[in-house]
Parts: C-alpha cells; structure tokens; sequence
C-alpha cells in the first residue's frame, strides 16, 4: 500500500465531507482524537520553542535584545541582522575556538574508531585465554564515571607537559571512549555470519585480509553511525576539554561559550551566536546523516 | 600554515596508517614464531592498543584516585577517612548530594516514563516521524548550548520591567509576577533537571519506539476488545512486554543522571544550592585545589554505579549464553 501524500489525503477529506453520514462520523472521530492531538503539538512546542527562540535572537540587533523577546521578530518589521556574529567572530575569538573544536573532533574520531574496530574484530573472531575477562572489563568500564580518572589523568599530562594540548585530548577522549566502541563494533562485527569467515580461512587468507576485505567492509553501517556517535560526543564535550585545558588557547568552542556566560553575565547578545555556532555543526551533521544513519540500521536489521 | 592543523593532519592520516604498519610489522614478526605460539600471541597484538588505552586512562586511574581518596590536599600525607568524613559532614557535599539524588529520581523517572508516554502517543498519528524528529533534535546539542537556550527561557527581569525570558513572558500574560526561575530555592532545581529532560527524552522515546514497533497491534486490540482502556492498555500490556528495552534505557539515563555536570556548570555552576555530585568534584579540583576531597567525591560517584555495572555485566552474561 502507499502512503497517501499530503495533497491526496486533503482530497480524500473533501470526498468525505461532501457525503453526509461520513462527515459526522470523520468529525466525531477527530474530536475524540483532538486531546491526543493536542498532547503532541504541546510537547513538539516544548521541544522546539527554545532552541528556534535562541536562533531569532542571535539574529536580532543586540539593542533591541534586552527590550522585548525574541517572539516580536516574529511580526515586521522584523529587523533581523548578523551584527551578533560579526560581533562574535571579531572579538570573543569565537572563530579561533570553531577550529580548535575541528582540530580537536576529528583526529580523536578517527583515532578512537580506528582502534576500537581492530579490537573489535579481535574480540569477535580470535580466540584467546583471557578474552572472555578482558570483554567484561571492557563491559565494566562502560559505566565507571571518567570523573574517577580526571586528577591521576591531569597529573599525567602536567608531568609529561601534555597539559592544555591537542594529544592530551585526542588521547584523554580515546581512552575515555574506547570501551564503549570496542563493546559496540564487537557485537557489530561478531554478528556478521561465520560461514563468510570460514570459507576465507579455507580459501587461505589470513586475519589481516579477513579483517580489511570483509569484517571492516561488512560492518560500514555500524562504523558509520559510530563515527556520528563519537564525532557528536567529542564536538559537545564539556569536562574533558574544561579539565586538561581549561584556559589553553587551543580550548574548544564549548569551554569558550561557557567563559562567556560567567565573564559577561547578562552578555546575550555574544552568547546566542556563540551557541548557536558550536549547535550548527553537530545539527548540520546529524540532520544530513540522520537518513543514512537510520538506512545502515534498518538494512542491517533486515538482513540479519 | 598554523602548525597545529599540520598536528591535527598529520594525526588523522598518521595513526591509522600506524595502525596498519603495527598490524603488519607484528604479523612479519609473528611469522618468525612457531605455528602453535603465533596464533596464541596474534589475539592480543589486535585487542592491544584498546586494552592498553583503557588501562592507562580508565583503570590504574581509578585505582589511584581510590588511593589519593585518602590522602591530604596535595596527596602527600595519608589521612585517613578524613575527606569521607569531611563529604559526608560539611554542608556543599551534602547539598550537592542530595541534588543528585533529586537529580537520580526525577530525570530518570520523567525521561524514561516520558519516552515512553510520547513513543505510545505518536505511534497514532500520521505524522509519528516528524514528530519524533522534533522531540530527538536536541540529541545531537550540546549540553553547554542546550544550558543556554534554556538561559534564555528562565531569563528574569523585576517585575514592572519587560519580560524578554519566554517563560516569564508567557506567565505575565496570565497575570502572574515573575520568576527567577533558577536562583529561587523551590523552582531551580527542577528548572536546571527540566533542561536535562529535554535533552535527553528523544534517546529513549527512540529506543522505546524502536520496540514499540515490534509489540503485535492483535494483542493490543485484545486488551481492548476485553475492555481495557488505554491507560490500563499501556500500563498492563504495553510497559510489561518493553520491560527489557525500559531497563536498558534506564541504566543509560541512571548514569547520565549521576554525571550531569554541563547543565549545572553553565546554568547556575553551583550557586543557589543547586550543585550536584560531578560539580562539587569539579571545584575541588579547579576550585580549591583540594586532590583528596575531589578524589573522595569521585569515589563516592563510583559507589553509587557498581550496581550499574553489576548489572550490565550480568545482562551481557546472558546475551552471551543466547548467542
């Protein structure tokens, strides 16, 4: 069956409303269904209302900020400008920190994604003594809070004068991640079929070509939601960046956006743009991905 | 060129291609090993750099700030239980846990029950997948921009002045008086935790959802058929049978609950008795310098997720032996 399309269905309403006992029937029926309605555009308000506020405002002039909401833009005149972003990028070094987060986000994807897919293969197809503790250390590890790890982690890095760099993160972020990306692609890669493996082990190839021909090839899906997964968690990442480089100038655009609450108090008009700056990526990415996301899901589930 | 994205570049291409040199290096030298010994030793050549990562950056840490959890200021003198005694006498410590238990009970109970309510609600209505988007947009936020919308929503002028924060405005219309939302002791801490529910909803009305689908609608209409009506239909049909899915999302929200530390730091950092566990660590160790009383907190947190993790261990046990 298809799906009726938006136009379709508005004249299938009018076909029903033309026809007596259908029409009451049809309306009987919506009103029933009006609270559920209704219950839903309340949450999706809620849901959406505040991050749309924060982006009208970041448009609107600075001066006109403190005098009325963000809701007047909504009615011309409606007066909406860049002036915050010029501000932002000119004087907070905003756009500095944008690459910093860049500089930060990426390598330490990769790097976490990589290892994790080499362990992940190994815990799934090799036997060895001991794996089977190794997997519920790992399992373990999950959940213990990186809070526990912060001041033997940042004694780490002062005494090897890693303190505030690029490495300290890249490597604070990999081990921090690592347990849960070896759990997820262990599973991912440990539920493609046996018979596959098997028959290549006849065939002659060894772990590395098993590894890079078919469990890394066969696995895309599961590689590519985690690459948004990791890539989303680091980009948004407070604590990490705010512990081993606090007032570095290669800190984040997250720790810059939060000096900037406390350093301007009621500085709105710098703080919108900022936000809505370090949201736009992280949004952009999930919103473009989200459909291939969700298809490498599916198709997995449907295969399998 | 600014040297640090040559760093940066060098690192994105340099570690996998090291990787892959480690790989192969390690399979020529596992070549020179007896057949028998080779593929005993190849395992942990592959599971290396994740173990040896999660070593030195999870587990000996951990194990030194149990260590350091009974030691002075700037860990050089054993002291005892003095900095347990000092979190659980002095008053912040003691605030600052009972707002993570606040923290604890309402965040996970709205998110997991709200998840649930809104995956069961938009499962009837055409436009389910719009408005699950909707809900699921602040997933991929950080907590730090998500802190500052809300800023924005809580924002409080005096009364007489001009209302620019929307839920001050949206009151004034009805006639009531302003208020500040996050510095009043009554209204704060359920401010700062209906920040973290609206992050955090979408992650399990997805999840929920996901299992929804897979719940036979026969079985539901039978319940309906024999009388039931839809809130028995969801408490005794629908929450029974996603009972597995609700306590995997529940653990997951329980930790998150445990570790907010974003949407404290940014909205309030602490102030008007709204620190929680993570940011009182967080000032004993940026704040005050103090490595025993932050490592006793840290420690405190631990506690409080060994049940966690004793059932994740246990829950995958059992997925194992399904295998």
């Amino acid at each position: 069956m298809t799906q009726p399309s938006g136009p379709d269905l508005a004249l299938r309403g009018a076909a029903r409303s033309r026809t007596g006992p259908f029409a009451r029937a049809g309306l009987l029926n919506a009103a029933r269904r009006l609270p559920l309605h209704l219950t839903i555009w309340v949450v999706m308000a809620i849901w959406l209302i505040p991050t749309l506020g924060l982006i009208i405002n970041s448009f609107r002039p600075v001066a006109e900020m403190s005098q009325s909401g963000w809701w007047t833009a909504l009615f011309p005149p409606s007066g909406l400008t860049l002036e915050s972003y010029e501000k932002v990028l000119a004087t907070e070094n905003v756009a500095g920190s944008f690459v910093n987060s860049l500089l930060i986000t990426i390598p330490a994807t990769v790097i976490q994604v990589t290892i994790a897919t080499m362990a992940g293969y190994g815990f799934a197809w090799m036997r060895f003594p001991g794996r089977d503790l190794f997997f519920i250390l790992i399992v373990g590890l999950m959940v213990v809070p990186i809070q526990m790890t912060l001041i033997p982690v940042l004694k780490m890095f002062a005494a090897t004068g890693l303190a505030g760099t690029f490495v300290a993160v890249w490597l604070a972020h990999t081990g921090y991640g690592l347990a849960f990306q070896v759990y997820l692609l262990r599973n991912a890669i440990g539920g493609l079929p046996r018979e596959i493996f098997e028959s290549a082990d006849i065939d002659g190839a060894n772990h590395v070509q098993r590894f890079w021909r078919i469990a890394v090839p066969m696995s895309i899906p599961a590689i590519a939601s985690l690459v948004i997964f990791v890539f989303l968690g680091v980009w948004n990442d407070l604590l990490v960046a705010l512990t081993f480089m606090g007032s570095s100038p290669n800190r984040p655009l997250t720790v810059v956006v939060t000096q900037l609450v406390t350093s301007f108090g009621g500085g709105w008009q710098f703080l919108t743009a900022a936000a809505v700056l370090q949201m736009a990526l992280p949004l952009a990415v999930f919103l473009s991905l989200q459909r291939y996301f969700v298809r490498g899901i599916t198709s997995g589930g449907v295969k399998g | 060129m600014d040297p640090r994205i040559v760093t940066a570049v060098g690192a994105v291409v340099g570690i996998p291609l090291v990787l892959a040199g480690y790989i192969l290096l390690s399979e020529r030298l596992l070549e020179a090993l007896p057949a028998r010994l080779r593929s005993r030793m190849r395992p942990y050549v592959w599971v290396l750099p994740a173990v040896g990562f999660s070593t030195v950056f999870m587990v000996l840490p951990t194990l030194n700030t149990i260590v350091l959890s009974f030691m002075d200021k700037r860990s050089e003198n054993f002291v005892g239980l003095n900095n347990y005694v000092y979190f659980f006498t002095s008053p912040a410590t003691l605030g600052a846990l009972k707002n993570s238990l606040l923290w604890l009970v309402f965040f996970t109970g709205f998110v997991v029950i709200g998840g649930l309510v809104i995956a069961v609600l938009v499962d009837r209505v055409r436009y389910e997948s719009f408005a699950k988007a909707v809900v699921f947009l602040p997933i991929p936020i950080s907590a730090v921009a998500a802190s500052i919308i809300w800023r924005f929503m809580y924002d409080f002028q005096p009364p007489g002045e001009v209302q620019t924060g929307t839920l001050n405005a949206v009151i004034g219309t009805f006639g009531f008086d302003p208020v500040a939302w996050l510095v009043e002791s009554t209204t704060n801490n359920p401010a700062l935790i209906f920040v973290g529910i609206w992050t955090a909803t979408g992650f399990a009305m997805v999840i929920i959802s996901a299992s929804l689908k897979a719940v036979s609608s026969e079985l539901l209409e039978a319940a309906r058929l024999d009388g039931a009506n839809e809130l028995q239909v969801l408490r005794l049909v629908i929450t029974p049978l996603l009972l597995p899915t609700i306590t995997v999302v529940a653990t997951t929200v329980v930790i998150t609950a445990l570790k907010v530390f974003d949407i404290v730091y940014v909205l309030t950092a602490g102030a008007f008795d709204t620190d929680v566990i993570a940011s009182q660590m967080f000032s004993q160790l940026a704040g005050s310098g103090h490595f025993g009383r932050a490592a006793a907190v840290g420690v405190v947190l631990l506690l409080a997720v060994i049940p966690l993790l004793w059932i994740n261990v246990r829950r995958f046990r059992q997925q194992e032996e399904m295998r």
